[in-house]
């Protein structure tokens, strides 16, 4: 081996190893930060990192855009949806005056709320745009109380990580992480352009996430659980799962 | 061991080793971004301008294919089933692969001075003149001879040119401005565009024009040898050493 060619080797093991090390030390660090998706493992796990750590490391505060009121969409789109179960319809019956939502999991204080008492919060409205995955979207304004207040109420303990929250359906379910469930802009919305949120829209709850794709904002939310931990949760990848294969994080 | 040096043509290599490597990886990426981008598209054939839009909304136009979702009116009688959940996954991590490969691509070329070299027309040739003989020699059919072959011409530099800094920066600009997470942290990316369903429209009408330069871009491969032009793009190596083995002997002699 020659003397350049030796020069050469040892330069490229060194920069080999800096860049290895260099890989470990951001993935420790994204961890540590909380910048690691729950569905990173995978092919598609790298995309997913570094697409969630870009957003919750540069963007982590900044807010949806919000439009004035001439730009309310004048036919909104309330999508398919599956069929609503016996005891949504008894509940629809009764104008949901025994719509309950509860709060558990990871609190000081477990709660359950009827809508009036939800109304009792200091009430938030936002005219944001509802963005599906599948590309068409629309503007309404949506009525509310933030989310976090709600959960603030009950004590959201230190080790939390993750808010999963469920629909009606209870094989229905999305969750998000601590950024977003402390957004001032993520709303258990209860009002809709001036009235009560219609049944098709998510009526009479449903939890609005504007920075993410619609797939988030769940309808006819009943329950809230905080956990520090996606563990024991259908895998994001498996098809047979709630979101049928869709990527946790829908911030893009 | 002696005689590896006559076979092999001497001097720099056609492409670089950098070039290649990110020429391959592209094509990659590409071809993903493609078939994932295709497959969602299929959710939603239907295009609009401005803010919003939806199958309640008059389109911009329609793309006349069925669709894999009920509630849109494609005028098929057939649903096809829903892939999004892995096409969304690819789509993202391929366009990642293709920014970051972009990245090292621009600034080693900007380093190596790649684009000053090879890509920027050389001044006599930023003419109409210079055009028209390139597009006359095309529509002859001539064949490239050995020094075409060993650089770009006039309109080569200005398509690549177009692709590099126009198109590629376009599509993915235009992407991002779909993502409800990048619009909330850079709300004038989508805003100067007319809105999220005109990002999409535009997205949609470069990612095709990116289609049709792939297409011309094989077809001119194959047409000036299919064979030499691949061996250039993954050894680096020209083709007819036979010629210039002889030509570097005798300059030995």
């Amino acid at each position: 081996m020659s003397k350049m060619s030796r020069r050469k080797f040892v330069t490229a093991g060194l920069a080999a190893t800096a860049g290895v090390s260099g890989l470990g030390v951001a993935a420790n660090l994204a961890k540590r930060y909380g910048l690691v998706p729950p569905d990173s493992g995978g092919i598609y796990g790298p995309g997913e990192t570094l697409t969630y750590a870009a957003q919750r490391l540069f963007a982590r505060h900044s807010l949806a855009r919000e439009f004035p009121r001439s730009m309310i969409s004048k036919v909104p789109f309330a999508n398919d949806m599956p069929p609503l179960n016996d005891a949504f319809k008894r509940l629809q019956a009764g104008a949901f005056a025994d719509w309950r939502l509860s709060v558990e999991g990871m609190v000081a204080r477990p709660a359950s709320y009827s809508l009036a008492d939800l109304r009792s919060f200091p009430v938030r409205s936002q005219i944001t745009e509802v963005v599906c995955e599948e590309g068409w979207s629309y503007v309404a304004e949506w009525t509310g109380t933030p989310l976090f207040d709600v959960l603030k109420a009950s004590g959201i303990l230190p080790k939390a990580r993750y808010l999963v929250y469920f629909s009606t359906d209870p094989d229905w379910w999305e969750s998000i992480d601590m950024a977003d469930v402390q957004h001032p802009q993520t709303l258990l919305a209860w009002g809709m352009n001036d009235g009560d949120l219609p049944v098709a829209f998510g009526g009479p709850l449903r939890l609005r996430v504007p920075r993410q794709l619609g797939y988030k904002s769940v309808k006819f939310v009943n329950r809230l659980m905080v956990t520090d931990s996606l563990k024991g949760f259908v895998s994001a990848l498996d098809p047979k799962s709630p979101n049928s294969g869709y990527a946790w994080y829908a911030g893009i | 061991m002696a005689h590896a040096p006559l076979l092999r043509n001497e001097g720099p290599p056609r492409h670089t080793l950098l070039v290649r490597v990110t020429h391959w990886i592209t094509v990659l990426s590409f071809l993903a971004l493609l078939v994932s981008g295709v497959e969602i598209l299929i959710s939603h054939p239907r295009f609009y301008w401005g803010e919003v839009g939806n199958s309640r909304t008059p389109p911009l136009f329609t793309i006349p294919i069925p669709s894999s979702r009920a509630t849109v009116p494609s005028g098929y009688g057939y649903v096809l089933p829903d892939q999004n959940g892995w096409s969304r996954y690819l789509h993202f991590e391929a366009a990642w692969a293709l920014v970051l490969t972009g990245l090292v691509y621009v600034i080693s070329g900007l380093w190596t001075r790649h684009f000053r070299k090879n890509l920027f027309p050389a001044p006599q040739h930023r003419t109409w003149h210079a055009f028209h003989g390139v597009i006359a020699k095309h529509l002859r059919l001539t064949s490239p001879n050995e020094a075409d072959s060993r650089t770009y011409n006039v309109l080569q530099r200005v398509t690549y040119l177009l692709v590099i800094f126009g198109m590629v920066p376009l599509v993915i600009w235009t992407g991002l401005a779909m993502s409800p997470g990048f619009n909330a942290a850079v709300p004038w990316a989508v805003n100067c565009l007319g809105g999220r369903q005109s990002a999409r429209t535009i997205h949609f009408f470069v990612s095709t024009f990116l289609v049709l330069f792939l297409l011309v871009h094989i077809a001119m491969v194959v047409l000036t040898g299919f064979a030499s032009r691949m061996r250039e793009m993954i050894t680096g190596v020209s083709a007819a050493p036979q010629q210039r083995t002889i030509e570097h002997i005798e300059e030995r002699t």
